[in-house]
């Protein structure tokens, strides 16, 4: 079933000296618990496109529909916690903004299924770049959104933590049973996670491509890097993005 | 704990102490060579007075109670405007953060009235206000209140740009992003607000004390100069450094406090 539809997204950038045209004829609809990766070169507006789903910026053009019921959660490059609040209140920022603290029962779920719940009274800065994203995952969970918007969530981490960390989120996203669309320059991290993969052309970003990515044994993103169809897709996807130094 | 760790402790400490007591022999090396100096003939006392004669003084302000008197004055006056500028500053700051409109309208009045001397406008003050305590906490609270206006501004502005994106994908209000991120995240950037205010705010009661005052340090300061009692000049310095570094490490405590 989708519960998302986008037809013909358009998004144009003014400033004084130029129009910048951002997004040209974006149409993609998005099935429930769907995992979606947007691949593209960097610079192309793949994060346009989560800015005004998240409604932070309205469209040019084009019709997004969904029922008004869904809820979005942004999660985003930085995990943006703050600093001066403990990892508990960190994770309650969304509830408390909306006025929803009858959640907390669920953070508190949240924190002990995924292994913070010691961590509760801490700081941010005790915690390391990989557990600082779990929070900030958390944080996205809480309000108990529908559809995740991960805007480039792991590129601020180190390679290692990078794939133990994607792995990480990527089992909660499935466990919570969530609709998610990830914007990511890595073409790996595209393949390993998601159920679709859509690429960009350069700007302005319009849909060269959408494969559906169908591997042999399908498990977790650091065991799909193994799979044999891995490499054929990424030989493809590769091609369609063109890179150029 | 390991050896290692110990020994480099130790060694912090030891650092520790010798800054500390270097600090500590500098003044006295100043002071032992001044009177000496005062002793020996080698300075005109008259004129750039001398330890001993500026603690005479402080002891003959206190015997006619007047010394806390003039600091009590002069504190009082630094206590008000303080406070007024810089509650005031952050205030405006805020609302103009709010409204970036009324902000862009009103920056280049704010940049002028900032560059302009203060001073200048002291006969005005004077004449609305009257020769009193007023006009000295008018001044000294225009010195810090657009400085402050300006930075706070400055700093709220400069509030990290995803943070507010993250509020903004809560949907929160422009009320709830202040409350929630900016102010509790420029707490550090507040404190030193005040620190610089309060080196601001004395330039301003001094400065005001010498325009119109008939008490307060600045007061003293200026009646020593026209009778020539150089001591007295010298002794309102002094307690003036007393007390400015006195209020600053009071924020200090203050910021350690709220770090904790």
């Amino acid at each position: 079933m989708d519960i998302l539809k986008i037809k013909n997204l358009r998004k144009i950038y003014h400033t004084k000296k130029r129009e910048l045209l951002a997004v040209d004829n974006f149409s993609f609809n998005l099935k429930k618990g769907d995992f979606v990766a947007i691949v593209g070169p960097s610079g192309c507006g793949k994060s346009t496109i989560l800015s005004v789903l998240s409604d932070l910026e309205k469209p040019s053009s084009g019709i997004i529909e969904y029922d008004k019921k869904l809820k979005f959660g942004y999660m985003l490059q930085d995990d943006g916690l703050f600093e001066w609040r403990t990892i508990y209140k960190n994770c309650i920022l969304g509830l408390e903004v909306q006025k929803k603290l009858e959640n907390e029962k669920y953070v508190n779920k949240l924190l002990k299924t995924y292994g913070l719940l010691d961590f509760k009274d801490s700081y941010p800065s005790n915690l390391s770049g990989g557990m600082r994203q779990r929070v900030a995952l958390i944080r996205t969970l809480a309000t108990k959104p529908d559809i995740l918007l991960l805007d480039e969530p792991f590129s601020a981490l180190d390679s290692q933590t990078r794939l133990a960390v994607s792995d990480d989120v990527y089992k909660i996203i499935k466990k919570e049973n969530k609709s998610a669309i990830m914007v990511t320059h890595d073409i790996s991290e595209a393949i390993s996670m998601a159920d679709k993969v859509i690429v960009l052309s350069k700007r302005p970003s319009i849909i060269k491509k959408i494969y559906d990515i169908k591997l042999d044994n399908k498990k977790n993103p650091i065991e799909n890097r193994k799979d044999k169809n891995f490499a054929y897709y990424y030989d493809l996807i590769w091609k369609d993005i063109d890179y150029h130094v | 704990m390991s050896n290692e760790h110990k020994e480099y402790l130790k060694k912090i400490k030891r650092k520790n102490i010798i800054i500390k007591s270097f600090q500590i022999l500098i003044i006295i090396f100043i002071i032992t060579i001044w009177q000496l100096a005062a002793n020996k003939g080698l300075i005109n006392t008259f004129i750039s007075s001398s330890p001993k004669n500026i603690i005479n003084t402080i002891l003959k302000l206190y015997k006619d109670k007047l010394l806390f008197h003039h600091i009590g004055i002069t504190f009082y006056e630094v206590l008000i405007s303080f406070s007024l500028g810089t509650i005031f500053g952050i205030t405006i700051a805020s609302i103009l953060w709010r409204y970036q409109l009324l902000y862009k309208i009103i920056d280049p009045y704010l940049t002028i009235l900032n560059s302009m001397p203060k001073v200048s406008l002291g006969p005005i003050i004077i004449i609305i206000a009257g020769a009193g305590i007023k006009s000295i906490i008018i001044m000294a609270l225009l010195i810090s209140f657009i400085i402050t206006i300006i930075d706070v501004h400055h700093y709220f502005k400069e509030t990290e740009k995803n943070k507010i994106k993250l509020m903004k994908s809560f949907k929160a209000t422009k009320r709830q992003i202040f409350i929630k991120l900016i102010l509790p995240s420029n707490i550090k950037n507040l404190i030193n607000v005040c620190k610089v205010n309060i080196g601001l705010t004395f330039i301003g009661v001094i400065m005001g004390e010498f325009l119109v005052s008939k008490s307060g340090i600045g007061y003293l300061i200026m009646y020593g100069s026209q009778i020539f009692n150089l001591n007295l000049v010298m002794t309102g310095i002094i307690i003036l450094c007393i007390m400015a570094s006195l209020m600053y490490y009071i924020i200090v405590i203050l910021e350690k406090r709220i770090n904790h």
